[in-house]
């Protein structure tokens, strides 16, 4: 079920466009800001609320890389693999981060803490390596700084 | 040497407040055309300055806007394209994080030449502080009077609404990003009707990249003359211009359009770090072809890059240098490009998967003479004609310019069965 705040704020984002299906991306961030994913049964009352079919809704959902249809941990871990990246340094970040949190690519930590997830270029090449951990940005990066970096985040 | 677009920019990387810009002349431009100009005025003005759209296609961004129908009943449409999603590119964050209000103001002159009521500024999911920026900006403008019911007191409205993306490289192409501003899948639309015709919600509708608004109101307030006196050819205005790689400055600068890419390389990149040599770059981003060392002295402008049998593009140059493997370069390109297909057409949805698969096992020491020809066979078959966008074309772009240039080393990869690079890998 939706929570009250959630249809609240869908409500508002219809208004806003000339069809409802129109805010179906809309409606699937306010979801998932509030619950860190969206559920199956997320994606039904979606639907319900834009008078849209549940495949069509799950069809949008999937297509987008930052629309997570399942659970993640605390934190998510976007990692750029693109060219930059590459060329400064990514493959010995991405070793060295799935070694300290002992998980591959689309997987949470045991504890919940992290899910690793690649990510295409974040528009910080001249600072490559890059990654972002939530809405923070972290750039010029060596191997040596994961381990605190990590830490920050509980 | 002038830079209109970056000269205002806080070396703090801090965001140009709405006073500070306006204490250097901000919003002047919207005023003057509001008070001076016709829509057709401000069109013909923009024609006037040569000024080419820096979202990676060059197209004459006044032609663009004269295309708009103005005498159809109902809303028309401007869209900020600020997806910037493509490797190698980052020149549209300086902006949007240093000079909200420079693109703000674009944007309500182009709205004004179009008649627009409504515009937007598509934003990608990954650029937090340009978001925060841009809402800060979007208030103070409203609260200003250059935005919402009757800017300046005229008889001019227009709205502007920041869109934040889900992550898709295909949302910077311009049909795809009006299908995910109407909520659906980015997948690209038929052209013709072009959306300057028939755009969002079927209105008409212009899309522009960030960088191409920002000189809007340098070219309203000082004249085409004098954007065209800012080049060193015949591509009017200044250009932002980027390196990354192994160079001792990774950088953005603005610089007149048209320098030479040994200029960008060794005076503002500082040339290359020690003990790496240069072998090539992509002028413009991930989807441009390898220029070499051959093409050090070409000038950096559409029509030279294009002589030289690549693009502009972007305009931001990614290097290659002699210890990093050129198979494992393109492997990491198609890697992107076949992962962000949207999937619409079966060249580009089967023909970049792959791609990547060839270049992977190639990388691992198990390419053979047979994949050499299945990769030149790809780069037709995904050419240019024979797909439904740009995206599968772009990424042929880097694989046959590498064939060509560095077809020695994908020769050994197969010969020595392994890669021949000391730190390879992904
Ligand atoms: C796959 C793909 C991705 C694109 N991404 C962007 C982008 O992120 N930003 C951008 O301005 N243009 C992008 N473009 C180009 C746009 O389709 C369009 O040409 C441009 O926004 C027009 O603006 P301009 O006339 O000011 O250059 C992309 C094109 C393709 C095919
Ligand atoms: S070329 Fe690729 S990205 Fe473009 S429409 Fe076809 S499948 Fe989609
Ligand atoms: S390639 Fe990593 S930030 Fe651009």
């Amino acid at each position: 079920m939706l929570s009250a705040l959630e249809i609240e704020k869908i409500t508002h984002e219809i208004q806003h466009v000339p069809v409802k299906k129109a805010a179906c991306i809309e409606a699937l961030k306010i979801v998932q800001a509030q619950r860190r994913w969206v559920s199956d049964e997320s994606i039904q009352d979606i639907a319900a609320i834009l008078d849209m079919s549940t495949a069509e809704v799950d069809s949008v959902a999937t297509f987008y890389n930052l629309i997570f249809r399942s659970p993640v941990g605390r934190h998510v871990i976007l990692l750029c693999d693109s060219i930059s990246c590459y060329v400064m340094g990514y493959t010995e970040l991405r070793n060295k981060l799935m070694e300290l949190l002992q998980i591959k690519y689309g997987q949470t930590t045991a504890d919940a803490r992290f899910t690793l997830l690649p990510n295409a270029c974040l528009g910080t090449c001249d600072h490559a390596p890059a990654l972002m951990i939530d809405d923070d940005l972290y750039r010029d990066l060596q191997v040596a700084d994961l381990e605190g970096i990590l830490a920050k985040y509980e | 040497m002038e830079r209109p677009l970056t000269q205002h920019i806080p070396a703090s990387g801090a965001a140009l407040h709405i006073r500070e810009y306006e204490a250097v002349g901000g919003y002047s431009a919207l005023r003057k055309v509001l008070e001076q100009f016709t829509p057709a005025e401000v069109t013909a003005h923009v024609k006037d300055a040569n000024l080419k759209g820096r979202g990676g296609a060059g197209f004459s961004t006044g032609m663009k806007w004269s295309f708009v129908p103005m005498n159809v009943p109902g809303p028309k449409y401007l869209v900020a394209n600020a997806d910037e999603m493509e490797p190698g590119t980052f020149k549209d964050r300086w902006l949007l994080e240093g000079n909200p209000h420079q693109l703000l103001e674009g944007m309500i002159i182009a709205a004004y030449a179009i008649q627009a009521t409504q515009a937007f500024v598509f934003l990608r999911w990954a650029y937090k502080q340009a978001a925060r920026e841009m809402t800060r900006a979007i208030a103070d403008a409203y609260a200003a009077g250059y935005l919402g019911k009757n800017i300046l007191g005229k008889d001019y409205s227009l709205d502007i609404q920041l869109h934040t993306g889900v992550g898709r490289y295909m949302c910077g192409e311009e049909t795809a990003l009006l299908n995910s501003l109407e909520g659906k899948r980015a997948i690209p639309r038929a052209k013709p009707p072009f959306p300057q015709v028939s755009g969002l919600f079927g209105k008409p509708t212009i899309v522009n990249n960030v960088e191409t608004l920002c000189y809007i109101p340098h070219i309203m307030n000082k004249g085409g003359d004098w954007f065209k006196s800012l080049s060193y050819t015949a591509d009017g205005g200044t250009k932002i211009y980027g390196v990354s790689g192994k160079v001792n400055k990774p950088g953005a600068w603005e610089l007149p359009m048209g320098v030479t890419m040994r200029e960008l390389l060794e005076e503002h990149a500082g040339g290359m770090k020690n003990g790496f040599r240069f072998r090539g770059a992509l002028p413009g981003g991930a989807s441009t072809d390898f220029l070499t060392t051959a093409h050090l002295d070409v000038k950096m402008d559409f029509n030279g890059v294009a002589a030289a049998g690549s693009r502009l593009g972007t305009g931001t140059m990614v290097v290659l240098d002699d210890r990093t493997c050129p198979v494992g370069f393109v492997h990491n390109l198609e890697h992107f490009f076949a992962q962000e297909s949207c999937g619409f057409c079966t060249p580009c949805r089967e023909g970049l998967p792959w791609t990547e698969k060839i270049l992977y096992a190639m990388e691992q020491g198990k390419g053979t003479e047979e994949d050499l020809q299945l990769l030149d066979m790809h780069t037709k078959l995904l050419g240019p004609g024979n797909t439904f966008c740009a995206l599968a074309p772009g990424a042929m772009e880097p694989l046959q310019s590498a064939l060509k240039y560095f077809r020695e080393d994908f020769e050994q990869h197969i010969k020595e069965k392994k890669c021949p690079y000391a730190h390879h890998s992904h």
